[in-house]
């Protein structure tokens, strides 16, 4: 049984620097994945295929047809159906040696703590500004890496915070867009998904350079990439020196 | 007077017929967002409040720094300066 284990993940330990003991660190990590949608799909799509231990996955919605286009988790049977307990039926087929633990609910003050307290790692994967800083705020407190990504029509973006070591995401932006529906093409989630996965690998590998102070953006349209610098804003008002 | 290139974001470009860079003149950012606001109307507003401060949900970065540590908008520009205009974007679903 355990060599039937190690075979599913023969390609990736064979990576420098990954190696049997890398996949040990993968089976012993929780990584949490807040929002369960363009984002959260692939998200934790990809770390349930690459054997992390636990990932938990978080919404408070429940699949509609207009998802259809990019949250690959549900499907048309779905219509209807809590997102996280769609999600979670499609990643346990996939991969039933990792704990996949759906939490159906809001990410708010009074639920971060209890729903979080046991992850290693966050996944920001919301679709929504308030939230997002309910979730910054949370990992800046209990000093939890938050991998953050965010997507608009066909651009998107990603950055890692390390808690009082790089940015957090009140030093970059003091509030957030006007709210509303907005235009995703299916693949910015995609490929933004893809860079959040890839970052959170990393981090429980300990190999290359994730993206501290670093603002990946992302357009589809040019297919362009670049970065800007981040840096801790020294008033930020929750991870600066006053606050 | 500096020739620059400003980088416009996905929530911007119906302002700009789509364009997802364009190039102004202006020896400051804020004669830069001057410019722009001359060729593309409306993008001014998206950009400041009345009082002709950036939004608090938007940040300019000229050649990958944050204005917010260089003169905000009276950072002066050079010829083939990058301007990145990165609003907050908050989708994910």
């Amino acid at each position: 049984m355990q060599e039937k284990k190690w075979l599913r993940y023969h390609r990736q330990i064979l990576i420098d620097g990954w190696g049997k003991e890398g996949q040990q660190n993968l089976s012993n990590a929780h990584v949490a994945v807040v929002g369960a949608g363009g984002l959260g799909c692939p998200v934790a799509l990809y770390l349930t295929a690459a054997g992390v231990g636990t990932v938990t996955v978080i919404d408070a919605d429940s699949v509609e047809e207009t998802n259809l286009n990019r949250q690959v988790l549900h499907w048309q049977k779905d219509i209807g159906k809590p997102k996280v307990l769609s999600a979670a039926e499609k990643l346990m087929e996939f991969n039933p040696y990792v704990k996949i633990v759906p939490i159906h609910g809001r990410v708010t003050e009074e639920t971060v703590d209890e729903w979080l307290r046991n992850a290693d790692i966050i996944v920001d994967a919301l679709d929504n500004f308030p939230t997002r800083q309910v979730l910054n705020k949370y990992a800046v407190e209990t000093r939890k890496p938050l991998v953050h990504g965010a997507i608009y029509g066909w651009e998107g973006r990603a950055t890692t915070i390390l808690p009082y070591e790089t940015a957090c995401l009140a030093c970059l932006f003091e509030e957030g867009p006007p709210s509303g529906v907005f235009p995703v093409v299916g693949t910015t989630p995609g490929v933004i998904a893809m860079v959040q996965a890839t970052e959170v690998l990393k981090l429980l590998l300990g190999l290359g350079q994730p993206l501290f102070n670093r603002y990946l953006i992302y357009d589809g349209l040019t297919m362009t990439f670049h970065t800007v610098k981040l840096r801790r804003h020294p008033n930020c008002p929750v991870c600066g020196r006053s606050s | 007077m500096a020739v620059v290139k400003v980088r416009i974001p996905a929530p911007l470009q119906s302002l700009t017929g789509g364009a997802t860079e364009v190039e102004v003149q202006g020896k400051t950012l804020r004669e830069v967002i001057d410019a722009l606001e001359q060729n593309y109307a409306g993008i001014k507003a998206r950009l400041c409040d009345e009082s002709g401060e950036l939004r608090r949900f938007v940040n300019i970065f000229v050649n990958d720094q944050d204005v917010r540590s260089l003169q905000g908008l009276d950072t002066e520009l050079k010829d083939n300066d990058e301007i990145s205009i990165i609003p907050a974007i908050a989708g994910g679903n």
